[in-house]
């Protein structure tokens, strides 16, 4: 079989587990398996308002994903994604903040996506830091600036940005219209937000793929120290890899605010960070099935949205289905991994 | 084995076809289906189930209308998701009329009104109507709960040992100024009148914990806040949010031997989960608003309108026609059961209006002269606690 084929293979393999076990959970609960898959599908591809709501969650999500997998290259566990994406956040609306009634919209959401990939590259830049000065391993260092993250957040809708006469959790104040993320008539999804990922997309397969900044960087993430024989300095290309994949985190956050809530609430990132460690594992840790892999995600999120509303079950099925995916990605690529080089192989 | 393998996976892809054509939403009988947005879940013993039941009501009173409901309608609980894209997807189900039941929802409503013009809007709590930001598709109620909290604080101050009443508020905005404001004239009327205390004795604490319920790590918690409320001497704690931790941790703390009790909140059936610790709760019955409303959509009868309706004082628990309502709790001793009724009816009679001044702000302006009657506007819109109340004003 090819590689692709094997790929393939390896794909269906992995939904036929997911599915049969979800089966059997629902069966479980007294519920349809047949229906509720049925809702799931329905609820994400059933109508072009759905599935522009699966490109909402897709766009964020894909750019988180393949944000990781330059970290990843470089052999760094860029756990600290969730922090990064609400730094985005919160830099875009700080830019957005002083562009109401500016005049010029456009530029000002222009600048704010520049200020959200410049604050969650800022971010990562942190973790990786403490990582080559200061030892600190960057799962630890990512984990706890996810919570000073949050912090933040809490603080600023608190607190600075609250809105007049009111204390909540709610939100900030909502963006006038012009500083929405244009769209077009009858789109819930912006068409730049939906061309911003797809040439991200493009321009990562060239640069992790063709570049010589890909290469090296792969060297750097499988040997770190062979390469300086050639030159090369890890520290720099390991920095390089989390602020690139820290800056696509915080545009990810910058267009959840500019595109989606227009505001900053607490939850802002929807919890795409982690998320997006899942799809990069289930893609295998590569680029090309990160896309597709991201729109499955993003469809059962908003699928699922069907089953506490035309089922009356909860809709935390996708988040079992989602697990149950990667833990049988894993199981399948183990066996592989296992039989390729066991016996009689 | 390969050809095996293939003739496997076409199966499965095949059962994966037939999954895709499975049964869509059938929608449009001859009767109304109505789309209700609840920000808590459904059964959560307080804000969120009081509206769910009110529709429950108008199915059950109008056969051949239907509810679809969707609960935890918040982005901590549902990430990414917006109340324009639900509001499409319950219109997609056939929804003519659309209730959201929150405050947090007023920005997203008056989108998608917006969005829909052939479909009505209802927004609970909310003011568009009043503030001419409402499109003419989308009104706003609410229901003088101002009362039912008056009966709160009422019964909270005929039972305290320690004269030290606590207020568990959620966030702050106009709303819960005003309500905590309300128990806060009700207890202290039940101190000062009724049982003849220097009000140099009560105090009055408000606590707000940031959101109408507990989410975990971005508001305070409300168990914790309740703890500290009784750990601190107040005997009495009125709840101001959505859920019953204030009842809850009451009835706990009688078991371990004090003496406290609780007020919960929103849905008439909050006294349940302890009965020992609850005083009686003030609570919304919307099944006969919601009926009205659904009603008048149906006759295209409906006209946009901000209404903000108080009890039936004939019988304010009357399900059929009151929209606000106080049911008395078991813990409620007898002689109090009755100072309770004589003050409902001097509501009722309009003998008894707390909302008279001489009322400060709590930063010592003047809220209402002596001898003034506050309007429905200065009540709507207050601005800060009163002078005399502990707690965050903004």
């Amino acid at each position: 079989m090819s590689r692709i084929n094997r790929y393939l293979a390896d794909t269906l393999l992995i939904l036929v587990i997911v599915v049969v076990f979800t089966s059997l959970l629902l069966l479980l609960v007294g519920a349809s398996p047949h229906e509720a898959f049925g809702h799931l599908i329905s609820g994400s591809f059933g109508s072009w308002s759905k599935f522009s709501r699966v490109l909402n969650v897709w766009i964020p999500l894909t750019l988180c994903s393949i944000g990781l997998l330059y970290a990843f290259r470089a052999g760094l566990w860029n756990i600290g994604v969730e922090g990064q994406v609400v730094l985005g956040a919160i830099g875009t609306v700080g830019v957005l903040r002083l562009g109401i009634d500016s005049g010029y919209p456009m530029v000002t959401l222009f600048l704010a996506m520049l200020a959200a990939a410049a604050l969650g590259g800022g971010w990562a830049l942190v973790a990786g830091w403490l990582k080559i000065r200061g030892g600190v391993h960057e799962i630890f260092a990512g984990l706890g600036l996810n919570f000073v993250a949050m912090g933040i957040v809490l603080w600023l809708i608190f607190g600075p940005w609250k809105r007049p006469g009111i204390a909540s959790m709610s939100g900030t104040e909502v963006f006038p219209r012009e500083l929405w993320f244009p769209t077009l008539e009858g789109w819930r999804v912006s068409p730049y937000a939906i061309g911003i990922a797809i040439l991200l997309i493009l321009a990562t397969s060239w640069i992790l793929n063709h570049s010589r900044f890909g290469l090296n960087l792969k060297a750097v993430g499988h040997n770190p120290r062979a390469v300086v024989l050639f030159g090369l300095s890890p520290q720099r290309y390991l920095l390089i890899a989390i602020i690139i994949s820290g800056a696509l985190a915080g545009l990810a956050g910058g267009l959840q605010v500019s595109g989606i809530y227009h505001r900053l609430i607490p939850a802002i990132s929807s919890g795409y960070g982690y998320l997006g460690l899942l799809v990069v594992m289930l893609a295998n840790f590569r680029l090309l099935p990160i896309p597709f892999i991201a729109l499955f995600f993003a469809a059962l999120n908003v699928g699922s949205i069907q089953l506490p509303m035309m089922m009356q079950l909860d809709s935390s099925l996708s988040g079992v289905i989602q697990g149950a995916c990667v833990l049988s990605a894993l199981l399948v690529f183990g066996i592989r991994h296992l039989r390729s080089r066991g016996p009689g192989n | 084995m390969t050809s095996r393998i293939y003739s496997f996976l076409r199966s499965v892809a095949l059962a994966l076809t037939a999954l895709s054509l499975a049964p869509g939403a059938s929608a449009g009988d001859e009767g109304l289906t109505f789309g209700m947005l609840l920000v808590g879940p459904y059964n959560d013993h307080g804000w969120s189930q009081a509206h769910y039941e009110g529709g429950r009501y108008v199915e059950e009173k109008l056969p051949g209308t239907k509810m679809i409901y969707i609960d935890k309608v918040n982005p901590a609980d549902r990430p990414g998701l917006t109340i324009p894209m639900v509001v499409d997807d319950l219109v997609d189900k056939g929804a003519k009329l659309i209730i959201a039941n929150s405050d947090d929802m007023k920005d997203g409503v008056r989108e998608a009104a917006q969005q829909h013009p052939g479909v009505k809007f209802i927004h609970i709590s909310g003011d568009d109507v009043l503030t001419g930001k409402a499109t003419d598709n989308l009104g706003n109620l609410m229901g003088r709960m101002e009362y039912g909290k008056m009966m709160a604080g009422f019964v909270a101050a005929m039972t305290t040992r320690t004269g030290k009443i606590a207020y568990l508020g959620p966030l702050i905005n106009e709303e819960t100024k005003r309500l905590a404001v309300s128990a806060y004239l009700g207890a202290h009327y039940a101190w000062t009148q009724i049982r003849k205390k220097p009000a140099s004795e009560f105090s009055f604490k408000v606590s707000w914990i940031g959101f109408w319920f507990n989410i975990p790590g971005v508001t305070a918690d409300p168990t914790q806040v309740v703890r500290n409320f009784i750990d601190t001497g107040h005997d009495v704690v009125l709840s101001g949010i959505d859920t019953t931790e204030a009842l809850i941790v009451a009835s706990q703390k009688r078991q371990e031997g004090k003496d406290v009790y609780a007020v919960p909140y929103d849905y008439i059936g909050s006294c349940d989960s302890a009965p020992k610790a609850c005083l009686g709760v003030p609570y919304f019955n919307w099944g006969p608003d919601y009926l009205g409303i659904v009603r008048s959509v149906m006759d295209s009868s409906w006209k946009q309108a901000w209404t903000w309706n108080g009890p039936d004082w004939r019988d304010i628990n009357d399900k059929d026609t009151s929209t606000v309502g106080f049911a008395t709790g078991a813990a409620l001793n007898g002689e109090n059961q009755a100072h309770l009724d004589a003050f409902i009816d001097g509501l009722s009679s309009g003998k008894i209006n707390l909302f008279t001044g001489p009322l400060n702000y709590q930063d010592g302006s003047v809220f209402l002269k002596a001898g003034e009657i506050a309007t429905d506007k200065q009540i709507w819109y207050l601005k800060q606690l009163l002078k005399g109340m502990e707690g965050a004003s903004q």
